[in-house]
């Protein structure tokens, strides 16, 4: 074989649904209105979709609610039939795409993991013989009796993806996962990928969290309206998601001469007292820690924080412009740690994060910019509604009533 | 290098027949486990619930009505037809919602989607074998004995299976399509009911089409079923038949309505997940 083999290699995948503009289910219906029915949309799913996978490769396909990228990975998963092109698939496929199919809520755990697993293709003596492993793994030990529908979604989700990590499967196809779960298991589950990345597994996973893709995935495709806008990497493809989602452009990094970013923003994470940490709870003070590496000398940077919660609502935006004009001086090579400290004050939910360093002075000269680099879950024991939650105190004061 | 290229399809048998199997078997047993979730006596609703029922059924039909003061083991033969036509009742009434309430497996992960109403078929087979637990009991009580002649349970058992199943299979797909199978289908069980010699037998029925009545699969199960189990001295399917060779022709319609709904679940199966 020339090339890298392909893992997974769709050709020209054409996909249309056909909607009725009414449905018709019932046979009077149908033999009222017999040409009536006829008349449907079509919507296209998929529109000349091609892509190649290469073996052993974490490949992101990122897009909006409806772009199409769930019913390309059911279409490699055999769920849906193609209209039109071919794919094809090297190696065992794991046939699910979402975590925890099968499961009964009036069911306790062993019974929900033996179907899984036998969904997924384990026979019935070999999940029950990892059983233990999976329950270990899901952290779920004291709540083995507990009926499913009494877990909390995290729980469940947790023994989905412990099912799921028993899948011996060449190729992994993945739907959003991980979004929820606290952040002892997050790391788990990105141990686990990571795992499978060494392994030699290819990996196509579908996700809106662009802290994964580029954490993670090879390479990344962009997929809008049922067509493919890129594919290449992660970082680019993130930026470019963010314009299609957000409407608003990101701004062009520039790039230097020796074909390095001026200014590499390379880590960025949340803490609590010096710890990191992947949810925090309401209330806490909490740092924003990103470190930027200098490949030239840059005077006094502008160092940025934007979060965004899921609705892409901008619920903090700040930098240092604001606040101290004199950030320092940075040669090339060095490496600046910046920690910006707040009170995490707003509503429970889940939260992105991307950081930036731009020049000093007017208009932005952006270095770098991460869109959505990390994630942090903020729990709450309680949801307002309120985009911030923050610490305030009534006070009731009964008017005076005259006596007579 | 083991490497096997496929295309995908999403046929009705994707991937090895075993874990086709693993899949049936595991669909089935979960279904029976939640039938009786949630009560305190559990399992022993499996034989108390026919215990029950047949009780009223005895006491009607033997002490009330008397209606087969003529027919030998009258209670007892009601017994087995009841149980053996609800078998059928339950399976294919059963399998027209199968595809639908198994939406979110259908729609999330690549299986044979024979496994469906086959593991409904399954799930109906352990019913059954439980219900015939309390209905030996009651023949027992009644004076009717196993005997040798009551392996023939086994086929005809088997041959209602396959006609039930064959049955499921077309209803399910119709009704991803047609939501009027439903009601349609509970009449037609009804129907069938009356049109089987469940509460009355064969010999009963006029001479005239009896024949031609009794070339009905279920009511040809019913009639083999009375001679082999509840009474020797009745006819056997052959005797009422006229001709040995006409004992083919239920086996076939049998044969056909499987066939019929295998082909008919093999060209829809490919797109359920999108119907649905």
């Amino acid at each position: 074989m020339g090339a890298a083999p392909l893992a997974v290699s769709v050709e020209e995948a054409q996909k249309t649904f056909r909607i009725p503009h009414q449905q018709y289910h019932t046979i009077k219906e149908r033999a009222l209105h017999p040409f009536r029915s006829r008349s449907y949309d079509e919507f296209h799913a998929l529109t000349d979709v091609s892509l190649g996978v290469q073996r052993g490769e974490f490949f992101g396909v990122v897009g909006r609610n409806g772009s199409g990228k769930s019913t390309l990975l059911k279409c490699i998963a055999g769920i849906y039939q193609l209209d039109g092109g071919t794919i094809s698939v090297e190696g065992r496929l794991s046939p699910f795409i979402e975590l925890g199919v099968g499961f009964n809520p009036d069911l306790a755990a062993e019974d929900n993991v033996v179907i899984n697993a036998v969904m997924m293709g384990l026979s019935r003596a070999e999940a029950r013989r990892r059983f233990e492993e999976v329950v270990a793994f899901a952290e779920l030990e004291e709540f083995v009796d507990l009926k499913l529908k009494n877990y909390s979604s995290g729980m469940t989700v947790r023994l989905g993806f412990a099912v799921a990590t028993q899948v011996d499967a060449d190729v992994l196809l993945v739907d959003e996962v991980l979004a929820v779960g606290d952040a002892s298991f997050q790391q788990k589950c990105f141990e686990v990928f990571q795992r499978l990345k060494d392994a030699g597994k290819t990996i196509v996973l579908v996700t809106h969290d662009m802290g994964l893709v580029e954490r993670f995935c090879d390479r990344a495709m962009l997929i809008e309206r049922g067509r493919v806008v890129s594919v290449g990497d992660p970082h680019d493809i993130g930026v470019l998601y963010n314009q299609v989602n957000f409407g608003t452009l990101a701004p062009d990094l520039p790039v230097a001469a020796t074909g390095e970013r001026p200014v590499d923003i390379r880590t960025c994470r949340v803490e609590v007292a010096g710890e990191p940490v992947g949810e925090v709870p309401h209330g806490e003070t909490l740092d924003v820690v990103f470190e930027a590496r200098f490949a030239e000398r840059v005077e006094h940077p502008v160092f940025g924080v934007l979060l965004r919660n899921e609705a892409g609502q901008t619920v903090v935006a700040t930098t240092t412009a604001w606040s101290q004009r004199e950030t320092g001086v940075f040669d090339a090579g060095e490496t600046a740690t910046v920690r910006l400290q707040l009170d995490a004050w707003f509503g429970p939910g889940r939260y992105s994060i991307t950081p930036s360093v731009a020049r000093q002075g007017l208009g932005s000269d952006m270095l770098d910019l991460r869109e959505n680099m990390a994630t942090v879950i903020l729990s709450s024991t309680r949801d307002s509604g309120g985009l911030i939650d923050p610490p305030h105190r009534f006070d009731i004061e009964r008017a005076q009533v005259r006596t007579p | 290098m083991t490497l096997e290229s496929r295309t995908v399809t999403g046929g009705i048998v994707v991937g090895d027949y075993r874990r086709f199997l693993t899949l049936t078997w595991t669909l089935a047993v979960i279904e029976w486990k939640v039938r009786f979730y949630g009560s305190v006596l559990g399992y022993v609703w499996q034989l108390g619930r026919p215990f029950a029922f047949f009780g009223v059924i005895y006491v009607v039909f033997t002490q009330v009505i008397d209606l087969g003061s003529d027919v030998k083991n009258y209670g007892v033969y009601i017994l087995f037809a009841l149980v053996l036509f609800n078998f059928f009742a339950e399976v294919t009434n059963a399998c027209v919602r199968s595809l639908l309430t198994r939406e979110n497996l259908l729609r999330k992960i690549s299986f044979p989607r024979l496994a469906i109403p086959m593991s409904v078929t399954l799930t109906g087979l352990f019913n059954l074998g439980g219900t015939l637990v309390a209905v030996f009991i009651f023949a027992a009580i009644s004076g009717v004995y196993p005997d040798f002649s009551w392996l023939q349970l086994v086929p005809l058992v088997f041959l209602l299976a396959v006609l039930a199943c064959g049955v499921g299979m077309l209803l399910s797909v119709l009704f991803v399509r047609y939501r009027d199978v439903e009601p349609i289908w509970e009449v037609f069980t009804q129907i069938l009911f009356y049109a089987t010699p469940v509460l009355y037998v064969t010999t009963l029925v006029d001479p005239c089409c009896r024949q031609e009545y009794t070339l009905q699969p279920l009511a040809s199960i019913m009639v083999q079923m009375r001679h082999a189990v509840v009474d020797g001295t009745a006819p056997t399917l052959a005797a009422e038949l006229g001709h040995d060779w006409l004992i083919l022709v239920p086996v076939m319609i049998v044969a056909g309505a499987f066939a019929l709904g295998l082909w008919a679940f093999n060209r829809e199966a490919p797109k359920i997940a999108e119907y649905l």
